[in-house]
C-alpha cells in the first residue's frame, strides 16, 4: 500500500505527518528545527527521500537543510568528507549564501525611492524534474537562485530582475518570489510569481524572462490597473499534463490562462470572495481546482467565520463550497499561499494548513475533511509526497 | 584561550554544548573572534554577520564584561578579561520584545 508523507513548514519548526494510503491514522513527527521559521520543504520527484528545506530566522538569517533519508536526519548540504573543512569537519558554510549577481541594482521602495536589493530569506524551493542535485529557490527580495550540486552552492539567474525589476515594489508582506512552476515537458520553460510584482516566464532556462500579466486588473492596488508589472499575484498552479494552462489566485480575483500566461481571464464566478492565497489543481482532473476564499485584503479570515474550500470542476467560474468536516462557525484562521497540496492517489487527497496550526486532509477530492494535526504553530507551507 | 557563548539556535547549528573555546591571534577583537569562530564552525557563516559585507546582523548583539560592545568597531580591542579568558564573549540574539 502507498504511504503519504506530508511536509509541513510552520512559524516555529517543521513537522512530517505520515499515514498509509487510507489516510486515516496519522503519525506526527517534529518539531524539526524547533523555533525556526520553516518556510518550505519539498522533496525531489526523482529521489523522494531527498528533501530540501528553507530554515530562516530574523536573528540568524537563512539556512538550507537537506535530508537524504526521507526526513530522519538533516544536514546543511555539503557533508561528504570532501566537502568538509576545519578540525571538527564542518560544512564549508556556502549553502546559505545567496548573493545577487553583478551590480545589485535597485527596486522601488515604499517611499518612492529606488532601494538596493537585500536578501532576506528563501520562500520556496522547487527541486528539478530531471536531476535530484538541481533545484531552484525563490528569494525575498525577489530573485531566483539555482543549485546544481544538491544545495551546496546557489547562483542567481539574474535575468529575472531585468524584467522591469526597477519597477517592482514590495507590499506589506515583502517582495518574495513564492511560486516556481517547472514545465515537465520543456526544461527551458519556468514560471514564477512574486508578491506585488506579478508572474513571469522564461523559455530559455532562466537566461531571459518576461512579465506575463496581460489580463490582470488591479483597480484598487495600482494606479494603472492594467500595468505590465506590479500586480500582487498570490499563487499560480498548473497540472503537469497541461503545463500551458495556469490558474492564479491574485490579491483579488481568480484567473486562468490557456496560453502559458500570454493572456489571463478572470474565473472568479460565484465565489463569495475572490480574495485568497492558495490555489491548487486536482491530481487527475486538470479542470478541477481549489481555492480558499478569504474575506478581504483588510480581513484575512474566512467570510462569516466559516472555513470553506471552494472547488470548481470546470476550470473556474462555477464553484461549490466544500464544508464537511471543516469548522462552520467562529473560525478566523487564514490559509497561506504555499499551504495547500494534493497527493496522487485515487481518489485524490487534498491538504491544507492554517495559521491556527491545523492541517486538514480530504481523502476524497474535497468532499470530506478531517484534521490530521490540530495544534501546530501557524502553518506556512504544506507539500505532499505519495510514496509507493 | 577565548571563551565564546553562543545563543541556543547557533549552538544547535554548530552542534556544541556550552561554551566554545577558541585560539585567537592578537590583537583580540570582535572581528578576530568571529573569524576564528567561523573558521572552526563554517556553518555559522552568514548567521552572525553578513556573508559579503561581514556586517553584524541587525538582531545580533555582542556582550562582554557587562558591556554591550555591538556598536564598537569590529577591529577594536576586546577587554583584557576576555583576552585572558576570565570573562566570555557573548553572542546574543536580541530581545524580540512583546
Amino acid at each position: 500500500m502507498s504511504t503519504i508523507r506530508v511536509l509541513v513548514g510552520t512559524k516555529k519548526g517543521a513537522f512530517i505527518l505520515t499515514a498509509d494510503g487510507t489516510r486515516k491514522n496519522w503519525e506526527v513527527n517534529g518539531p524539526l528545527f524547533g523555533g525556526w521559521e520553516m518556510y518550505h520543504l519539498k522533496a525531489s520527484p526523482l529521489d523522494p527521500n531527498r528533501i530540501y528545506a528553507s530554515q530562516t530566522s530574523a536573528w540568524f538569517g537563512q539556512i538550507i537543510q537537506r535530508s537524504d533519508d526521507g526526513g530522519k536526519t538533516w544536514n546543511p548540504p555539503g557533508t561528504k568528507p570532501e566537502d568538509l573543512m576545519g578540525p571538527d569537519g564542518m560544512p564549508k558554510g556556502k549553502s546559505n549564501e545567496f548573493a545577487y549577481e553583478g551590480e545589485v541594482g535597485t527596486h522601488k521602495f515604499y517611499d518612492g525611492s529606488q532601494h538596493p536589493w537585500e536578501f532576506k530569506r528563501i520562500w520556496h524551493i522547487e527541486p528539478s524534474h530531471t536531476d535530484p542535485d538541481t533545484a531552484y529557490a525563490g528569494a525575498e527580495d525577489a530573485a531566483i537562485f539555482k543549485t546544481t550540486d544538491g544545495g551546496k552552492t546557489w547562483k542567481e539567474l539574474p535575468g529575472l530582475r531585468q524584467a522591469k525589476g526597477h519597477l517592482w515594489q514590495p507590499g506589506a508582506g515583502g517582495m518574495g518570489l513564492h511560486t516556481i512552476l517547472l514545465d515537465p515537458t520543456n526544461p527551458n520553460r519556468i514560471y514564477i510569481a512574486i508578491s506585488a510584482a506579478g508572474a513571469f516566464r522564461t523559455d530559455d532556462g532562466g537566461k531571459t524572462w518576461k512579465p506575463i500579466n496581460r489580463g490582470l486588473k488591479s483597480q484598487y492596488e495600482l494606479p494603472d490597473p492594467d500595468a505590465e508589472v506590479g500586480h500582487c499575484v498570490h499563487r499560480i498552479a498548473h497540472h503537469p499534463s497541461r503545463p500551458d494552462v495556469l490558474f492564479m489566485q491574485k490579491h483579488w480575483n481568480v484567473l486562468r490562462t490557456d496560453n502559458a500566461g500570454d493572456q489571463w481571464t478572470q474565473v472568479s464566478g460565484n465565489l463569495p470572495s475572490d480574495f485568497g492565497f492558495p490555489i491548487d489543481v486536482h491530481a487527475h482532473e486538470p479542470e478541477t481546482i481549489y481555492v480558499v476564499p478569504i474575506t478581504s485584503d483588510s480581513l484575512h479570515y474566512p467570510p462569516d467565520g466559516k472555513l470553506r474550500v471552494y472547488r470548481s470542476k470546470t476550470g473556474g467560474n462555477e464553484w461549490e463550497p466544500l464544508t464537511k468536516g471543516l469548522p462552520q462557525k467562529d473560525c478566523y484562521v487564514n490559509v497561506l499561499r504555499d499551504a495547500m497540496a494534493t497527493d496522487s492517489l485515487d481518489p485524490c487527497g487534498v491538504y491544507f494548513g492554517t495559521t491556527g496550526g491545523q492541517v486538514y486532509c480530504s481523502p476524497d477530492g474535497g468532499d470530506n475533511w478531517t484534521s490530521i494535526a490540530d495544534h501546530l504553530p501557524g502553518v506556512l507551507s504544506v507539500e505532499v509526497q505519495t510514496l509507493k | 584561550m577565548i571563551r565564546v557563548v553562543l545563543p541556543f539556535h547557533l549552538r544547535n547549528l554548530a552542534r556544541v554544548d556550552g561554551e566554545v573555546q577558541l585560539e585567537v591571534p592578537a590583537p583580540v577583537t570582535p572581528a578576530a573572534v568571529l573569524d576564528a569562530l567561523e573558521a572552526r564552525f563554517p556553518v555559522l557563516r552568514g548567521t552572525i554577520r553578513d556573508h559579503g559585507t561581514l556586517k553584524r546582523r541587525p538582531f545580533i548583539r555582542f556582550f562582554a564584561c557587562k558591556e554591550d560592545l555591538s556598536l564598537d568597531p569590529p577591529d577594536s580591542p576586546l577587554p583584557e578579561a576576555v583576552v585572558n579568558g576570565t570573562e566570555p564573549f557573548l553572542v546574543v540574539g536580541a530581545m524580540a520584545g512583546g
